[in-house]
C-alpha cells in the first residue's frame, strides 16, 4: 500500500514534469546580459527603460545637430515627417493629425521610436540620455511637459499623452471570427 | 516525349481552332523538324548552376505607388514595390516578382545566416535561443500564404492591376510553427501578447495576439523551395496569416512574451480613435477579396470571342469558398471556377469562360471565404456606414477590399472603372 502511493506521488510528479519541459530540447539558454541587450522595445509601464534622463533644452541641441536637417527646425517643414501638432486650437488631440509625440498613447512610444529608428541611416548611435532629452523637447514642442521637466526612466511611462485612453482596442482575435461584429464583408 | 507528340500537336491545332486568337505561327513548328525561331541559347557556366527566364519574358516588377517614392531612392533604400499580377499565372508569385513593403524605406539587412539567433523571452518558463540550424532540426510545416500591405488600395488614376493590386502576393512558406517555439520556451498563462521584432535599422516590431501566435502563425525559412529571399525577410521571417502585411515580421531575431498590448511602432500605425473600433478591426484583418487578372487595365483584347477570364482570390478570413463573376458591370453574377484547391489564407486561381460580343462592357469578381464573409462594393460599403459613395471623402475603411471594375472600351481596351 505504502509503496503504491509512493508510486501513485512518483507519476504524479513525472507527470508534471513532462508537461513542463520542453519536447525537443533545441536551442540554447541566453545569458541575462543577451536578454537586456536585445530587450528594446518599450512597455507602456517603462519596465525596460534604461537609466537615463534630459530636459528639453538638451534636447534642442541634440535636435539641432542631428535632426533639424530632416524633421525641420522646429519640427516642421522640411522633408521628413512633421514633429509638432497642426493646429492648437483642436480640442480632440486627434485632429492634431498623425504626428507621433501628440498622438502617441504613451510617452514610451515615443522614446521607444526616437532610439529604434532615429536618425535615418545613424540608427543606434543616440545615447540613453540623448534620447530622454530629444523626448523630452518633442513633447515640450507639442504642449505636454513644460520646459523644464525632467524626463527619466521612472517618470517617462506617468505621462499623461492627450490619447492615453483614447485610441480603439484591437479586437479579440478567435480562429474563424469575421473581421467586425455584423459587418458581413 | 516522342511517342506523345502527335498527341499534343493535336490538341494545339484544336485549341487554336477553337480560342481564334492564337497565331498559327506558334503551331507550325510542331508540324515538321524545324529549327527553333530564334536560334539556340547557348549553354554556359552560370546557366548551368543557376537558371534564368527567357529573354523574351520582360514581366518586371514596379515601385509603388506609381509617381510616388522611388525604390530604391537615393540612399539605396526601398520602400514598396509592387508585383506584375496582370502577367500572373497560378496562385504562386515568384520569389524574384514577390512585392515588397517597408515600413518607412529600408536598407535591405544583409545577413549572415550563420550569425543570425532568433531568442524567445518575457514571460516563459525558459528563455530560449535559437540558430538557423536549431531551427532546421525542428518539425516543419510547408503551406501557401498570401501576404499583402495594408496599402494596396485601388485608386482611380492607378491604370493596371499591378497599380491597383500589386501589394500583394503568394508564396509557398516552409517553417517551424511559431505555437511549437512558444511552447518550447513554455508561456506563462497569463500572457496575452507577444512582441515580433526584426533585425533591420529600424528593428520594426509588431505586438500580435497570443491566440493567433498559438494558432497558424509560421517562422519561416523557406519561400517557393529554397531560402527566404533578402527583400522578404531573410533568414527568417514570421508569417501572421491573414493580418496585414506590417505583422509578418521580416528578419526575426526575438518575441518577447508580454502581458500587454505594447503600441510599438508598428502598432502606432494601426491606431484608430476610441470610438472608431471599425476602423481598427478593418485594419488588423484582410477581408475577403479578389481581381481579375485577365483581362485587366491596360491589356488589350484583339477581338471579339473567346477568352478565359482568370483571376486571384483570397482571404484574412480563411479559405475562398465561392468567386463570382459580372460580364455586365453588376447586373448578374455567375460562378467562377476555383482551380485546384483553395487554401487558408492563399491567393486562389480562378476562371471564367467568356465570349466578348464587342459592345463596352464592365467585368468585376467578387469572393466569398469560408466564414461567410463576402467582398463588397464600394457602394455596398459606403451603404452599410450610411455614407455615399460618389462623395469626394468617401474611403473604405481598413484594409481595402472592394469589388475591382475593368471597363472593357469597344476597342477592346481595358480601363479601371473605380471612380
Amino acid at each position: 500500500m505504502r509503496l503504491l502511493r509512493f508510486l501513485a506521488l512518483f507519476m504524479f510528479l513525472g507527470s508534471t514534469a513532462v508537461a513542463q519541459s520542453p519536447t525537443y530540447g533545441v536551442g540554447s539558454t541566453p545569458s541575462e546580459e543577451e536578454i537586456r541587450a536585445w530587450d528594446i522595445a518599450i512597455s507602456p509601464t517603462g519596465e525596460e527603460l534604461p537609466p537615463g534622463r534630459g530636459t528639453s533644452q538638451e534636447g534642442e541641441l541634440v535636435y539641432r545637430r542631428q535632426c533639424a536637417s530632416c524633421h525641420g527646425v522646429d519640427g516642421e517643414g522640411a522633408g521628413a515627417p512633421r514633429l509638432v501638432k497642426r493646429d492648437e486650437s483642436q480640442v480632440d488631440p486627434w485632429d492634431y493629425g498623425r504626428i507621433l509625440p501628440i498622438r502617441s498613447p504613451y510617452a514610451t512610444g515615443v522614446w521607444d521610436y526616437i532610439n529604434r529608428g532615429m536618425p535615418v541611416n545613424r540608427e543606434g548611435t543616440l545615447t540613453a540620455d540623448q534620447v530622454y532629452a530629444l523626448t523630452a523637447y518633442l513633447l515640450y514642442l507639442n504642449d505636454v511637459i513644460s520646459e523644464d521637466d525632467v524626463l527619466d526612466d521612472q517618470n517617462l511611462a506617468k505621462i499623461e499623452m492627450p490619447n492615453r485612453d483614447n485610441f480603439a482596442d484591437l479586437p479579440d482575435w478567435k480562429r474563424g471570427m469575421q473581421r467586425f461584429p455584423g459587418y458581413p464583408f | 516525349m516522342g511517342a506523345r507528340r502527335p498527341d499534343r500537336r493535336n490538341f494545339l491545332k484544336g485549341s487554336a481552332a477553337v480560342a481564334g486568337g492564337l497565331t498559327l505561327g506558334a503551331v507550325e513548328p510542331a508540324l515538321g523538324q524545324t529549327t527553333a525561331s530564334g536560334g539556340f541559347i547557348k549553354g554556359n557556366e552560370e546557366l548551368t548552376l543557376y537558371g534564368e527566364r527567357s529573354r523574351h519574358v520582360t514581366s518586371l516588377r514596379m515601385a509603388h505607388p506609381p509617381a510616388g517614392r522611388p525604390s530604391p531612392d537615393a540612399y539605396g533604400k526601398y520602400f514598396h514595390i509592387a508585383a506584375p499580377l496582370q502577367d500572373s499565372v497560378g496562385t504562386i508569385t515568384p520569389s524574384s516578382l514577390h512585392f515588397v513593403g517597408t515600413t518607412r524605406g529600408a536598407f535591405i539587412p544583409d545577413i549572415d545566416p550563420q550569425e543570425h539567433r532568433l531568442m524567445i523571452h518575457g514571460m516563459v518558463d525558459r528563455p530560449l535561443t535559437f540558430t538557423m540550424e536549431d531551427l532546421k532540426r525542428l518539425p516543419s510545416e510547408t503551406r501557401p500564404h498570401f501576404i499583402e500591405c495594408a496599402g494596396n488600395r485601388s485608386r482611380p488614376q492607378y491604370k493596371t492591376v499591378q497599380e491597383t493590386h500589386g501589394m500583394t502576393s503568394c508564396a509557398e512558406w516552409t517553417g517551424v510553427p511559431l505555437s511549437l517555439l512558444l511552447k518550447e520556451a513554455g508561456v506563462k498563462d497569463s500572457a496575452p501578447w507577444i512582441v515580433c521584432e526584426g533585425e533591420e535599422e529600424v528593428k520594426g516590431a509588431s505586438s500580435i495576439p497570443m491566440e493567433k501566435a498559438m494558432d497558424d502563425c509560421l517562422v519561416a525559412y523557406g519561400m517557393n523551395g529554397e531560402a527566404v529571399r533578402p527583400q522578404n525577410g531573410f533568414p527568417l521571417r514570421l508569417l501572421v496569416p491573414g493580418f496585414e502585411g506590417i505583422f509578418n515580421t521580416k528578419y526575426l531575431r526575438r518575441i518577447k512574451v508580454v502581458d500587454r498590448y505594447y503600441m510599438t511602432y508598428n502598432d502606432y500605425g494601426h491606431l484608430n480613435r476610441r470610438d472608431d473600433e471599425v476602423g481598427a478591426a478593418l485594419g488588423m484583418l484582410i477581408g475577403p477579396k479578389s481581381v481579375i487578372t485577365f483581362p485587366s487595365g491596360g491589356q488589350q483584347l484583339p477581338e471579339r470571342g473567346f477568352y478565359e477570364v482568370s483571376g486571384l482570390a483570397w482571404s484574412g478570413g480563411g479559405a475562398i469558398s465561392r468567386v463570382e463573376i459580372s460580364t455586365d458591370g453588376g447586373r448578374r453574377w455567375e460562378d467562377a471556377e476555383i482551380q485546384g484547391t483553395a487554401h487558408p489564407m492563399s491567393h486562389t486561381r480562378f476562371s471564367y469562360q467568356w465570349t466578348w460580343d464587342g459592345q463596352e462592357t464592365e467585368l468585376l469578381s467578387r469572393s466569398t471565404d469560408d466564414t461567410g464573409q463576402v467582398q463588397p462594393t464600394r457602394a455596398q460599403i459606403a451603404e452599410f456606414f450610411g455614407e455615399r459613395v460618389d462623395d469626394e471623402s468617401f474611403r473604405v475603411r481598413g484594409m481595402d477590399n472592394s469589388v475591382q471594375p475593368w471597363r472593357i472600351a469597344s476597342d477592346g481596351s481595358v480601363h479601371n472603372a473605380i471612380t
